[in-house]
């Protein structure tokens, strides 16, 4: 690590923070700096409203987003590394598709069965969804971990992923085909993604997990700098090329499989975080990468979530959108300007 | 002194494609020895060095590392004896040619990758070892393919592994680049006492400067010698003759012959009677002693051709090839 790099994370880490303290202050209603900070150092806020939005609403979306944002970016700089292609995702294994499936079948299935349970949308309550998408991302996790224990080539992994994708993607546009408006309302409302569905009785499940899978990624940086090089470099370095692809599969996939399950699919911060970092740093040592991508993405989720808070009305906007609308041209913005992506990309 | 690398009664091949490429292989290897492998495309140069290398089960028999099998030792133990070279051209993305060469010391480095000053010491050492110092700052990117194939050797000399292995290391790269990069290589060897074990499709480098060649000869078997001592048996002729093509030992070149368009013979001396000679064959025509065509290299920079009955000064070499070939042409033999 050199100055450069010092100094960017110095501006990295004050960028977090500043964000972290806006995300509270911003929404529908604008709270003053200071009684953000009053309220977050256990004080009381000049109106007690104030207290309620900020602890009970702003604080855990807060923090919903940063890790998510983190977690996205860690899990995108992993996949591109292992599957040595720029465009992989989180998602790029199927694990979103999963879970969509997991939600379509519970939100559309539910009306047409005509079971009185589910019957209203109401009822069918944030819960249902967590647990949808938790089962349908964790099946695909298992049957990702089967076959990446069984195929040697990363190149059928990625196949085998995007072939199961299609497939969700078939299953869901059937279920919507025979499905109410409604459902179809709430199915597509949950594909926008949002970082408001967790409370704080859910909080230590949700960032436990993510912890756990940042802390895991973190201690990766020396196999994927080896990985850089090709499998068979990194064999021949000494690196047991199976089990560390199986170590930051199982990695990835827990993080993104958390993150659908409590925040719906959130696109496009998986891809473009580790992009801006290797360009933003200049470098594509994993050393310096992952804890940059968990900053960087962090602070960029809640960005997108203050963006889509649409601060001082009380309209939401869909996260996805805001995040591919704003993030995009970045995005573009960043990568055109070095001319070649192979530039700051290992394939 | 025993071998660095020896292999007892090795067979190589595959298994499931039930396909044995070469079998009872008794093969040594020593410190400080630049060791070629040559061998027609096919003849199965990769899978040798795959096995060597422990990235593929032999068929039969072990290969020996300092007296212990290969097949004993952990992945993380032959990274400390065994470094590899590959023909391809990576993209590493956004890294220095010293960060590449730093990724060498992975065995050595904690689990964390930091870096102890022993290992910037060999990073700098494997630099400065193979003549590319001046690259250390420069993006990987950036590098010509000749000076790229100079990082990746700096990278296995800073894994400092008292074996390296490389696979075809020269190609696509020029012929001055070649040269170079063989001269490294033979550096490697001779003075810093590594056991050097490449492939390569350039024989006439491979001939001047490797210690031994290993050539795969098409009968599963690989003769092994110093290059001049193969050449003069005949093991490089019988292994390179096919469809064609003919090794001349004279020489130490390659002939492309079949259709023969006739005999001339050359009067004159020296390096522009040589290459007068090459034009003629290449245009297809036999350099014989005796022959009623002839083509003098005359004294004042000329060439004169008697063809056929015709005779003709030209100037060139091109020229002569020319009109040999349309002098042949005009009157049926």
């Amino acid at each position: 690590m050199n100055t450069k790099h010092r100094t960017i994370f110095i501006g990295l880490i004050v960028g977090l923070g500043g964000v972290f303290v806006l995300s509270l202050a911003l929404g529908s209603v604008s709270i003053p700096l200071r009684d953000v900070v009053t309220i977050l150092l256990g004080g009381e806020g000049t109106r007690s409203t104030y207290t309620t939005i900020i602890l009970n609403f702003r604080l855990t979306k807060a923090i919903t987003a940063a890790l998510a944002g983190a977690a996205l970016g860690v899990s995108g700089l992993i996949m591109q590394t292992l599957f040595r292609n720029p465009l992989a995702d989180p998602y790029v294994l199927g694990i979103s598709s999963g879970a969509s499936l997991g939600v379509a079948f519970v939100v559309l299935l539910a009306g047409t069965t005509g079971t009185t349970l589910l019957a209203g949308v109401g009822l069918l309550g944030d819960f249902a969804l967590i647990a949808a998408s938790s089962i349908g991302a964790a099946s695909v996790l298992i049957l990702i971990l089967i076959a990446a224990r069984r195929v040697s080539g990363t190149m059928t992994l990625l196949i085998l992923g995007l072939m199961f994708g299609y497939a969700a993607s078939a299953l869901v546009s059937l279920l919507i085909h025979f499905s109410v408006a409604d459902r179809i309302q709430t199915y597509i409302s949950w594909t926008f993604g949002s970082f408001g569905g967790v409370t704080w009785g859910q909080m230590p499940l949700y960032a436990a997990g993510l912890l756990i899978g940042l802390g895991s990624a973190n201690l990766s940086a020396k196999p994927l700098n080896a990985l850089l090089l090709g499998d068979v470099y990194a064999r021949s370095m000494g690196l047991d090329v199976r089990r560390v692809r199986m170590w930051l599969i199982s990695s990835a996939a827990l993080l993104t499989g958390i993150i659908t399950a409590f925040c719906g699919p959130i696109g496009f911060l998986g891809v473009a975080v580790p992009h801006l970092c290797r360009v933003m740093l200049g470098t594509s040592d994993h050393r310096i990468l992952l804890p940059a991508v968990t900053i960087t993405g962090a602070a960029l989720a809640m960005i997108a979530d203050i963006i889509a808070q649409a601060p001082g009305t009380a309209t939401v906007l869909p996260l996805n959108a805001i995040t591919a609308l704003f993030g995009a041209p970045v995005v573009l913005w960043v990568i055109l300007r070095r001319r070649d992506v192979r530039e700051t990309f290992a394939s | 002194m025993t071998p660095y690398l020896i292999t007892h009664d090795l067979s190589i091949g595959y298994r499931r494609a039930d396909r044995i490429i070469a079998s009872h292989l008794d093969l040594a290897l020593a410190s400080g020895e630049l060791v070629c492998v040559l061998g027609a495309n096919g003849a199965g140069k990769s899978t040798l060095m795959r096995t060597l290398a422990g990235m593929q089960p032999p068929l039969h028999g072990e290969v020996r590392i300092d007296q212990v099998s290969i097949a004993r030792l952990a992945p993380a133990d032959l990274a400390r004896k065994i470094s590899l070279v590959l023909t391809d051209r990576i993209d590493v993305g956004l890294l220095t040619a010293r960060d590449v060469v730093a990724l060498g010391r992975h065995p050595y480095t904690d689990w964390a990758g930091r870096m102890r000053p022993e290992d910037h010491a060999a990073v700098e050492r494997a630099l400065d070892g193979v003549g590319a110092a001046h690259l250390a700052d420069r993006h990987v990117h950036h590098l010509s393919d000749g000076e790229r194939q100079k990082i990746m050797i700096a990278r296995a000399l800073a894994q400092d592994t008292p074996l390296i292995i490389l696979d075809e290391p020269t190609a696509f790269l020029d012929l001055p680049r070649r040269a170079e990069i063989m001269s490294v290589l033979r550096r490697l060897a001779h003075d810093m006492g590594r056991a050097v074990l490449l492939t390569t499709h350039d024989l006439e480098l491979a001939v001047r400067n490797a210690d031994h060649v290993w050539l795969f000869g098409g009968d599963q078997q690989i003769a092994v010698g110093a290059p001049e001592d193969l050449i003069l048996s005949g093991a490089f002729a019988a292994a390179f003759d096919s469809g064609g093509i003919h090794f001349h030992p004279e020489t130490g070149a390659f002939t492309i012959s079949g259709g023969v368009r006739g005999a001339i013979r050359v009067i004159g001396a020296g390096v522009r009677a040589l290459w007068t000679e090459r034009a003629l064959e290449r245009a297809g025509y036999a350099i014989v002693s005796h022959a009623e065509d002839v083509v003098e290299v005359t004294e004042n920079g000329l060439w004169r051709g008697m063809i056929c009955g015709k005779q003709r000064d030209v100037r060139s070499l091109d020229e002569l090839v020319r009109w040999v070939r349309s002098a042949g042409e005009q009157v049926p033999t």
